[in-house]
């Protein structure tokens, strides 16, 4: 999706989220992390449970206010930024759809109201017929009926609800979305109409997407680039076709080897890799470094020429 | 470890739901046996009535349901027809669950080693020490790390995935015939998914038990079950063994759900996916409940309900397309990819089997 020229829409550096700073029970939830997303590419960010996905997410979309580092959208530094004007078309051109299609709808509220919230915020529509108009063209677009429009949140199935956020985050026309486990609480069949349905928006619309899960196939089919994060550090960046079929860090191996195929004999002989951390432990230094082009890894200086080895043996080429 | 006796036999449950908008028609029929040892998983749509079937065998049915019809026999008793008392005596003894949310499940107030004891104090009148003398070792034996000192910690204390672990301690610590695990690792992620699903084949191995295991992750379903039942709509479309449901499947709803699930592998612009919803089980449709989504459907499918057809002795289909007049129809892609792995496997099952012979005429005098 992106080449050398593509405009980065987010880059985010060095970013630091800490809970509880100084107490006891401070947590380093993210911990010094770097990563780009180019115009109209999808990043997934893939990691087990605790990892700081969620966290980066909410960092991302001004949520908190980050312990250190830098968060730019379309060149315009986010953290700490105070200017009404571009804070309001911060909140308009980033949206996030959540996991839990249920607890994310207002219960008491109709349909209709739920998906022109960010319309009136921002001031959108200048009648109340061009707002219902936006509606109705809204729902359609995520194919639901213009009937539901004045339905509650519970008259719906779990997939239609999923939609009803999606039409709700596109409604203020955002250039980027951060899904945080959209489909985790759907089963497959509605998986897949909502992965089809992201992705055909994507073509139309040219968005850009965060697309956070811990599913690792839905991620690999989605995703232009994938970030594996662990311990609130980022192990390994690459193009997702990369990552999965030839995965540098040891914590990748490992994730992967635990994804279970739908594939009775392959499942048969399948052996789950164990994971040492040796390779991210706090002994040493570690910053990403580019191994293969547009592969990146955490590494310190003397681990470079394993992972260049790492390459070469899965026959990438080196930079 | 599995056996052919089957130590669980529903017939034609019919379950009803009075709901202010009609009678829910939810369980529509179902007939299955669940086999000594064996891990039987059930899977299909949101709504299709796996939870309620499950359900029904513990004895656990809401207070609007009502049993329409049909039997769930184990050792020759009907679950159906037992007394609360009855009831009781059976959950968390020979049948016991495991659901999705380990939050859920655990009392938050109590001591986990208390919480893993109690079904022993209940079930077998065993002594307070004596239980939690057990419950300590049933912690060990899910892998709960330095259990001598953790017995007296509350759930909060815990990850997520221990949280399961301590769940799967109280299932099992009556060494029940019977366990039913309800989507038990779909909150989980896949490091520790893995370490449960090792530890629930570790221990069926142990203790024989038999697993029901309902999950729409069909990765998971291709690495825990013998055997796979279908369900759609309140009905059991399709039952075969693991193999045959996952390389050589039969029924169109069966083809829709392996096509929609992507593999590390799949790659394209689009995820085949069923379009459309569910039938309404208020109203269900006459004929096939799946025909409305069913881009093979034929035109008896709007009139008449399709029987189980034989496809082998372990593995059955209710579709029309394989009644013998039934059209040819070209199956999707990634099912004909998968019959070629099925067809292959066969060869070489063969091939092994008449090599196995001609060795055993070798060695013959
Ligand atoms: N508001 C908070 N206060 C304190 N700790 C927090 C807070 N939010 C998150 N954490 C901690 O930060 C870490 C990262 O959490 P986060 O929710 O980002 O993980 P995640 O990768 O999204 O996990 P999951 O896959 O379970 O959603 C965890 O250890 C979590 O307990
Ligand atoms: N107490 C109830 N009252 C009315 N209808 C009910 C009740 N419980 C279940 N149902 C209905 O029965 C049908 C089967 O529900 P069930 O919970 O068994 O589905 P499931 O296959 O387990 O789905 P999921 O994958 O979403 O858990 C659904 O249509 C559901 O709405
Ligand atoms: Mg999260
Ligand atoms: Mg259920």
């Amino acid at each position: 999706m992106e080449d050398q020229n593509a405009k980065k829409v987010l880059e985010v550096s060095h970013l630091k989220q800490y809970f509880n700073v100084g107490k006891k029970d401070e947590v380093k939830a993210v911990d010094d992390i770097s990563f780009d997303i180019y115009e109209g590419e999808t990043f997934g960010l893939v990691g087990e449970s605790g990892s700081g996905k969620t966290t980066v997410g909410r960092a991302i979309i001004h949520l908190y206010h980050p312990t250190d580092g830098s968060i730019k959208f379309n060149g315009d530094e986010v953290v700490g930024m105070k200017d009404k004007a571009k804070l309001q078309s911060l909140r308009q051109n980033m949206q996030m759809i959540f996991q839990d299609p249920y607890a994310s709808l207002n219960p008491r509220m109709k349909v209709r109201d739920i998906i022109a919230e960010g319309i009136d915020i921002n001031h959108l529509a200048k009648s109340k017929e061009e707002r219902e108009k936006m509606v109705a063209d809204l729902l359609d677009t995520v194919g639901l009926n213009r009937d539901h429009a004045s339905r509650y949140p519970h008259e719906f199935s779990g997939g239609q609800r999923q939609r009803i956020g999606i039409a709700r985050a596109l409604a203020v026309e955002p250039e980027f979305i951060i899904a945080d486990e959209p489909i985790s609480a759907l089963d497959v069949s509605i998986q897949a109409q909502v992965v089809n349905l992201l992705k055909q928006l994507q073509r139309e619309r040219h968005l850009t997407y965060l697309f956070i899960a811990h599913d690792l196939s839905m991620v690999k089919y989605i995703s232009d680039r994938i970030g594996v994060l662990h311990y609130g550090r980022m192990l390994e960046i690459g193009d997702a076709d990369e990552v999965y079929n030839h995965p540098l860090h040891d914590y990748t191996r490992s994730l992967l080897s635990a994804v279970p195929a739908p594939d009775p004999e392959y499942e048969r002989t399948r052996t789950q890799l164990a994971y040492d951390p040796k390779y991210e432990d706090g002994s040493k230094d570690r910053e990403l470094v580019e191994i293969a082009p547009r592969h990146w890894v955490q590494a310190s200086q003397d681990e470079i020429e394993m992972y260049q080895k790492r390459a070469q043996e899965q026959g990438l080429p080196l930079v | 470890m599995q056996s052919n006796e089957s130590i669980l036999k529903v017939r034609d449950l019919k379950i009803n739901f009075k709901t202010y908008a009609g009678t829910v028609q939810a369980i529509r029929d179902v007939s299955f046996d669940l086999k000594k040892g064996e891990t039987l998983a059930i899977v299909g749509e949101s709504g299709s009535g796996k939870t309620v079937t499950t359900r029904s065998i513990m004895g656990l049915l809401a207070n609007n349901a009502s049993v329409a019809g049909g039997s769930i026999m184990f050792h020759d008793k009907d679950i159906l027809k037992m007394s609360q008392k009855e009831l009781q005596g059976l959950r968390g003894a020979q049948i016991a669950q495991i659901f999705q949310d380990p939050m859920t499940s655990l009392d938050p107030t109590m001591k986990i080693g208390r919480q893993i004891a109690e079904p022993l104090m209940v079930h077998k009148n065993m002594s307070k020490s004596k239980a939690l003398a057990q419950a300590l070792e049933m912690m060990k034996l899910v892998g709960i790390t330095d259990a001598e000192h953790r017995i007296n910690d509350y759930p909060h204390q815990f990850s997520g995935g221990m949280r399961q672990r301590i769940v799967i301690a109280i299932a099992l610590i009556n060494y029940p015939e019977i366990l039913i695990a309800d989507e038990p690792t779909t909150a989980l992620d896949v490091t520790i998914q893995a370490q449960i699903l090792n530890l629930m084949r570790e221990l069926q191995e142990k203790i024989s038990t038999s697993i029901i295991f309902i999950t729409h992750d069909l990765g998971v379903v291709a690495g825990m079950a013998d055997r796979v039942a279908v369900m759609y709509a309140g009905k059991i479309v399709e039952y075969g063994t693991v193999d045959e449901i996952f390389y050589n499947p039969k029924h169109p709803y069966t083809w829709g759900l392996l096509s929609s699930m992507p593999t590390l592998d799949t790659n394209g612009a689009e995820l085949p996916s069923i379009e459309g919803t569910p039938p309404d089980l208020l109203d269900p449709p006459v004929g096939d409940a799946f025909a409305p989504r069913n881009e093979y459907a034929l035109n008896i499918d709007t009139e008449q309900e399709p029987p189980f057809f034989k496809v082998s002795d372990t593995h059955y289909a209710a579709t029309w397309l394989l009644h013998p007049d039934a059209p040819k129809v070209t199956p999707p892609e990634q099912i004909i990819a998968r019959q070629q792995q099925y067809a292959k496997m066969q060869q070489e099952l063969a091939e092994q089997a008449r090599e196995h012979h001609v060795e055993e005429e070798e060695e013959q005098p």
